[in-house]
């Protein structure tokens, strides 16, 4: 859902001498200062200047009022005191809400029920002959701006039964129709459902390959055995894919953190607010609001919620140049 | 079919009861596979037939009812012509080309530093390109802006493609960088060895070695760069403020703000914005998995 698909990349594909000490034994050689500093200049440049230096503002100007977007009036930890206690950002009286709140539900939702379809059409397809063209149709829409993702199912959600294909199939079988994105217990739901829509597809071919890594002689065996296929599944195919499948938690979880098109399009954080999420609370309130200050509290947020990730991300390339 | 397809499948039943109950469980299965199908195109197919349907025949009948056929290119040509939708095309076209050969050509440069070349806390570094692989693009968001307005106002980098090919290029590069170096990294060094031994200088070496035995991992990377542009909404929003060079994810986003529900425009804009993609997942399906799959650090 051209979403920001950790890298997923099937264990066979990364070799093992992708490791970060790979070929320095065979370098007689000493260090080419000169070749490293101009093949390196053009990245360093962009990457402090572009990514490093307004990361580093981003924190600064967070303790900051911002006015304008630069620094006026040192405020200390004011905009977060602000931000957490906004109902709109995060309520946590019953039933909770706010932007934060949504994020928690789409990570609960979204990414349990992308693996769980992702792994059951990954191994029901590997019995059929028309696997690849299964798993291209729901490939398909990782391929499409989450702009257009949201255009095809506001329109399978409109209220009116001659647009709207699931009110009109309630209509048929006479339910009156629903306003899918218009109710504020509804919405929440009936986004993550596209959410998950557009990512089953990667999932699946990630679980696919997971799943086809493991020798057929150990499920063989098992079936010699008398091991049933509930077992089979359980014992074995599901111990076996849990690291890809964690890997792919991981990944999901960041396109949560991350998602922004898709409820921009959609409900624009509405009705009234929500829907929000995190990353729309941020250029909400940056961008719309000129709250430059509170925005970038806002994404500090982000990017602290982010780092453990990181943290996992870099172990494991890490223990990855061990082996 | 994989080994595992068939072993899954399970033996032969070697009872009648045995096979009636495996053809059962066959059919269980194609039936489960078939809806599974069904709901991942039939959205997609709902709004392409409806970007070819007139107007008045989009707010009289369901998409769906088949007595109701008269198909129009009116629709596109609207969208086209009166809402600027070929410019926004041409504007995407603008900013996705420079957006992916400036991170390819500087990524790969950095990639074989970090790979074929010795320089001291060459790995430290790495892994800090590593860790910026997750940093949010709202981290610079206010900063790029109070940049480009206050210390480079005469390049007017938001009122042209500047600052979004920028913002682009600096936020794909550390998975750029982290791709291709663990690509290059796999050439044998022999190979890099021999050609240092008769005189190639690194970026002759770069040029003619590693660039062109690189070529699936560049093309899966420049790909997945591409499309990751091509379908962007957030930057554009924040990066393009001439309402002339707006891409289409943009432009689409002004309909539906502007008109709400005229479906004819919609459906044929959306599917403006989603050829370009489908064209390349149908035709370039293998590398475009693979750089989706690789890609999916972001």
């Amino acid at each position: 859902m051209g979403l920001a698909p950790t890298p997923v990349i099937p264990a066979r594909d990364l070799p093992a001498r992708a490791g970060l000490t790979a070929a320095r034994a065979r370098r007689p050689e000493g260090p080419n200062y000169v070749a490293a500093v101009l093949f390196l200049l053009p990245a360093t440049v962009l990457l402090a200047v572009f990514l490093l230096y307004p990361a580093l503002y981003t924190v600064l100007l967070s303790f900051n009022r911002g006015r304008n977007g630069v620094f006026t009036e040192w405020v200390g930890l004011d905009n977060y005191v602000r931000l957490f206690s906004d109902p709109d950002f995060l309520n946590l009286t019953f039933p909770p809400s706010g932007a934060l709140w949504n994020n928690v539900l789409w990570i609960v939702f979204y990414t349990s029920i992308v693996i769980f379809l992702g792994l059951i059409i990954a191994v029901v397809a590997a019995r059929v002959r028309y696997e690849s063209i299964i798993k291209a149709i729901v490939f398909i829409p990782m391929a499409i701006a989450a702009t257009a993702l949201a255009v095809i199912w506001k329109f399978v959600y409109s209220p009116d039964a001659n647009i709207g294909l699931l009110n009109a199939i309630l209509g048929a079988v006479g339910v009156s129709p629903i306003s899918w994105l218009g109710d504020e217990r509804i919405v929440n739901f009936a986004l993550i459902a596209v959410g998950i829509w557009g990512s089953v597809g990667f999932a699946t071919v990630i679980l696919s390959a997971a799943v086809k890594s493991i020798p057929a002689e150990i499920i063989e065996s098992a079936r010699v055995e008398g091991a049933k296929e509930r077992q089979i599944f359980f014992r074995i195919i599901l111990p076996m894919v849990s690291l890809p499948m964690s890997v792919l938690a991981v990944t999901l979880i960041v396109n949560v953190i991350k998602l922004f098109d898709l409820i921009y399009v959609m409900t624009a954080g509405g009705p009234g607010k929500a829907s929000r999420v995190i990353a729309f609370t941020m250029y909400q309130q940056a961008m719309q609001a000129g709250q430059f200050g509170y925005g970038s509290a806002v994404a500090v947020v982000m990017l602290v919620v982010l780092i453990p990730i990181m943290v996992f991300n870099v172990r494991r390339f890490r223990t990855k140049s061990v082996t | 079919m994989s080994v595992l397809a068939e072993s899954l499948a399970g033996s032969r039943p070697r009872t009648p009861a045995g096979r009636a109950v495996a053809a059962l469980n066959h059919a269980v299965i194609h039936i489960v596979l078939g809806l599974i199908g069904l709901i991942w195109l039939v959205p997609t197919i709902g709004l392409l037939v409806t970007s070819f349907r007139p107007r008045s025949d989009i707010q009289a009948t369901g998409w769906w009812d088949i007595f109701e056929l008269h198909f129009t290119l009116d629709n596109y040509r609207q969208v086209l012509e009166a809402q600027g939708m070929l410019q926004a095309f041409m504007n995407t076209v603008f900013i996705a080309v420079p957006s992916t050969l400036l991170p390819l050509g500087i990524g790969a440069l950095a990639a074989y530093a970090f790979s074929w070349i010795r320089f001291p806390f060459r790995d430290t570094l790495f892994l800090i390109v590593t860790a910026f692989l997750l940093v949010p693009v709202q981290v610079a968001f206010i900063p790029l802006l109070t940049m480009s307005r206050d210390l480079l106002p005469d390049l007017q980098l938001t009122r042209g493609f500047g600052a979004i090919w920028l913002a682009h290029t600096a936020f794909a590069l550390p998975f750029g960088i982290f791709l291709l170096r663990n690509f290059f990294i796999t050439l044998p060094p022999d190979m890099i060895e021999a050609a240092r031994i008769d005189g190639a200088s690194d970026f002759r070496l770069f040029r003619t070695i590693v660039v062109p035995v690189s070529v699936p991992a560049i093309a899966a990377y420049g790909i997945f760069q591409f499309l990751w542009v091509w379908n962007d909404l957030l930057m554009a929003l924040v990066f393009v403020q001439d309402s002339s060079k707006v891409p289409m994810t943009r432009a689409i986003q002004n309909l539906l703000s502007q008109y709400g529900t005229e479906w004819h425009l919609l459906a044929a804009g959306a599917f403006l914005l989603m050829i370009v993609p489908l064209l390349v997942f149908f035709s370039l399906q293998r590398y475009f998995v693979q750089g989706l799959l690789a890609g999916s650090i972001k």
